[in-house]
């Protein structure tokens, strides 16, 4: 068994680096994203060599399962012998495969951010903040123990939160931040309970340990959290279900999508690393993570397939009708998120049905390539027009030929068609989907035709289509500076070489994944992306006045659609109308008038009567000697009379 | 030499006293009030001296006193008068009246 201690050094230099950058970085500006590069190549140069060790050096168990690792433990908080908060390093086939997409498109982002960023007021905070984002990711997945995770999963939102609103004098900006962190912490109050209601029944907090306990049906502690009823679910079924739902607001799962897309007036860099190829998988993650014991309950598990083919159909149809390239793109994120989680839901543990696990890790692993490619090209085009609006872009193939070739790549590979990475990943996906529920599968399919069709309305739109001749007088700088283009160019040849990675030989729920290649499905697959593609060429490819006719045709299904289904107006019906009115209207009134008013009495009475009083005090010396001699005289009648 | 009367003295200081008293209420400047305050004084001297005379005549305690007062009351005197310059020097008056910034 090898040695993987020297993980650890993946997480001390992004947070050194933090520190540094976020201390010192303001007197050497230029110096802190070059510092912060470097960091993030020797930290991706330990994970790459991590990964070779692992996969290719290493091999699996004598039950042919990868092994479970833990490369470094130190007990943070003891609560009780059993009962422990440690932080540690697990190296196994997910965390490894996590250490080698978050430290790669990480290191893109801060490549491309030495030239995206330049010139900007705050670079080096820009970079401090990256760090941070970097070191909390790397901690929340080689996390050992629950509460680990928990640890680093607030504090990837708190660095979240300081990106959304890195422009802060935008108040655009600064209510998206806000709206993130708290969507994000209202949902992470069910992971909290989540955590504490399996911790409770399995009496511990170490992944390792939970796993064991979990799937050991015979043993008292598994019956004891299987048969405890509330609402007619066990507590394992409610304690998954709560700890999904913090996952769920993690990675925009509907109806805790509403901040990804607001997210969105973060650094078009941020929002590639971020709020694209790793935050937000960190709810996939996390399912994946407790994988083991989702398979053992079968409610958690459609609870999560559902949710998860759902939001994914939900948001391809708003990704449909939006006009701002990145919100598009946001969309599309939380649509191929919802694939993830529903590959999860609809997998099995044992042997070959673990096909699902198997394949939305892949699909984790090629989305973030091509998503984060995706958002990049749309920074440099952004870069390039200064605007985010589709409206304002078209013809620019010609002028930014090098965005268009991998930007078109992209888009190919997220559509599912071969021989890029999207197609195996989804494909796996949608085998697995085919063989446990038809429903989820057709509504997979249907979610990858309209996949394919928001994608390539988008490429053509930005583009080919009619171009605006406004476009050429300001685009007087070239396509993009040498940084950009460099990880443009790196993550395009990820996107179209990831998909011939075998994964499924590396990362399984279990033990060996036998995988057969089915072809009707295949073909269905590619076939629907092609219908796809091909609605877009119709309609997107010169200027046709059929998009609007048709989305007049649709009428209120349109509208509602471009209203992103009015989620957001609920969400604020409900706090404004229903809790605001009902709740904080009646307490502000007892706050103001009980609590505050019993203090005001006090004092106003005191004041009143000092008031009242005061005048005794005149600061005239003949009205003090009155006074004296009246009670001299009152005194001696006193001692005279009455004693 | 024939005897006074105690009680004639002691009319003599109580009327003495009430001079004085009724002096320093009545009375805005404040060398005036401080005249008045020595009256006071001087019937309290009186008082000491009469009733060691007539009631302690053995003793000498009163006729004590009444140096220490005699004292004392000059003291006070140089520091009534240092008060009322600065007094003066602030409100360029010495009428008690104006002075009545000490207060809430």
């Amino acid at each position: 068994m090898q040695n993987y201690s020297y993980i650890l050094f993946v997480l001390i230099i992004p947070l050194a680096v933090f520190l540094i950058t976020g201390l010192f970085g303001k007197r050497f500006q230029s110096f802190s994203g070059i510092l912060g590069t470097a960091g993030m190549l020797v930290a991706a140069g330990l994970s790459y060599y991590a990964a070779y060790e692992y996969f290719i050096v290493g091999c699996r168990g004598a039950d042919c399962t990868w092994p479970s690792i833990i490369a470094f433990k130190q007990t943070w908080l003891q609560f009780s012998p059993s009962l422990s908060i440690d932080m540690g390093i697990m190296v196994d086939s997910i965390s490894v495969m996590m250490l080698v997409v978050v430290t790669t498109v990480s290191l893109m982002v801060h490549i491309y951010s030495i030239g995206y960023m330049q010139g900007e007021e705050r670079y080096s905070t820009y970079y401090s903040f990256l760090s941070l984002f970097s070191f909390s990711m790397l901690g929340l997945v080689v996390a050992t123990n629950i509460f680990q995770m928990y640890i680093f999963w607030e504090l990837v939102g708190v660095s979240s939160f300081l990106l959304v609103g890195f422009y802060f004098t935008k108040p655009s900006a600064v209510a998206a931040a806000k709206k993130a962190f708290i969507v994000t912490r209202f949902a992470d109050l069910g992971f909290l309970a989540g955590i504490l209601i399996l911790s409770y029944y399995s009496e511990s907090l170490d992944f390792q340990t939970i796993i064991h306990r979990m799937m050991d049906h015979g043993a008292p502690i598994f019956t004891n959290a299987n048969t405890a009823s509330f609402m007619g679910l066990s507590a394992l079924t409610w304690a998954l279900c709560l700890i999904f739902i913090g996952g769920a607001g993690k990675s925009a799962m509907f109806p805790l999508h509403i901040w990804l897309p607001d997210a969105m007036e973060g650094p078009t860099p941020v929002s590639a690393l971020i709020h694209a190829a790793t935050m937000v998988v960190a709810g996939v993650f996390l399912v994946a993570r407790l994988f083991p014991v989702y398979s053992q309950v079968p409610i958690a598990l459609d609870f999560v397939a559902y949710v998860g083919i759902f939001s994914a159909f939900f948001a391809a149809i708003i990704a449909c009708t939006q006009t701002d390239i990145k919100r598009v793109l946001a969309y599309s994120t939380m649509s191929q998120i919802g694939y993830m989680m529903f590959g999860l839901g609809v997998s099995g543990f044992w042997g070959s049905d673990g096909l699902g696990f198997s394949g939305s890790m892949f699909h984790l692993f090629t989305h973030a390539m091509f998503k984060a490619l995706l958002f990049l090209g749309a920074g440099a085009v952004i870069h390039y027009i200064h605007s985010n609006e589709m409206g304002d872009m078209g013809g620019l193939r010609k002028k930014m030929p090098l965005t268009n070739a991998m930007f078109l790549i992209a888009c190919l590979a997220i559509s599912g068609i071969p021989p890029l990475s999207g197609f195996f990943s989804k494909e796996a996906i949608l085998t697995a989907a085919l063989h446990h529920n038809k429903l989820i599968y057709a509504v997979g399919l249907l979610t990858a035709c309209l996949t394919a069709f928001y994608m390539f309305r988008l490429y053509f739109m930005i583009f080919w289509n009619k171009s605006h001749p406004e476009i050429y007088h300001e685009g007087n700088h070239g396509e993009a500076p040498l940084s950009m283009k460099t990880s443009i160019v790196f993550l395009g040849l990820a996107t179209i070489g990831a998909g011939f990675i075998p994964f499924h030989d590396y990362v399984t729920a279990y033990d060996t994944l036998i995988v057969e290649f089915h072809l009707a499905p295949a073909i269905a697959a590619v076939a629907a992306g092609l219908i796809g593609i091909g609605v877009a060429t119709a309609f997107y490819l010169k200027s046709s006045t059929m998009p609007i006719k048709i989305s007049s045709s649709l009428g209120n299904i349109y509208q509602s659609a471009y209203k992103k289904f009015y989620v957001d107006e609920l969400y604020l019906f409900v706090t404004k109308k229903i809790i605001f009115n009902l709740i904080s209207i009646p307490a502000a009134w007892i706050d103001k008038n009980i609590v505050d008013g019993s203090m005001n009495l006090l004092s106003t009475a005191t004041q009143n009567v000092s008031e009242g009083i005061k005048e005794v005090q005149s600061g005239k010396i003949a009205d003090y000697v009155m006074w004296f001699f009246a009670g001299a005289i009152l005194l001696l009648l006193l001692v005279v009379f009455a004693w | 030499m024939p005897e006074v009367k105690m009680t004639y003295i002691l009319f003599v200081s109580f009327a003495l006293f009430f001079i004085g008293a009724y002096g320093f209420l009545t009375r805005r400047n404040m060398i005036t009030m401080l005249m008045a305050v020595e009256l006071m004084l001087n019937a309290v001297n009186i008082n000491f001296v009469v009733f060691n005379k007539y009631l302690y005549a053995d003793k000498a305690d009163g006729l004590f006193f009444t140096i220490f007062i005699i004292t004392i009351a000059a003291a006070e005197a140089a520091v009534a008068i240092a008060i009322i310059i600065n007094i003066y020097r602030k409100f360029r008056s010495i009428d008690a009246e104006d002075a009545d910034t000490l207060k809430w």
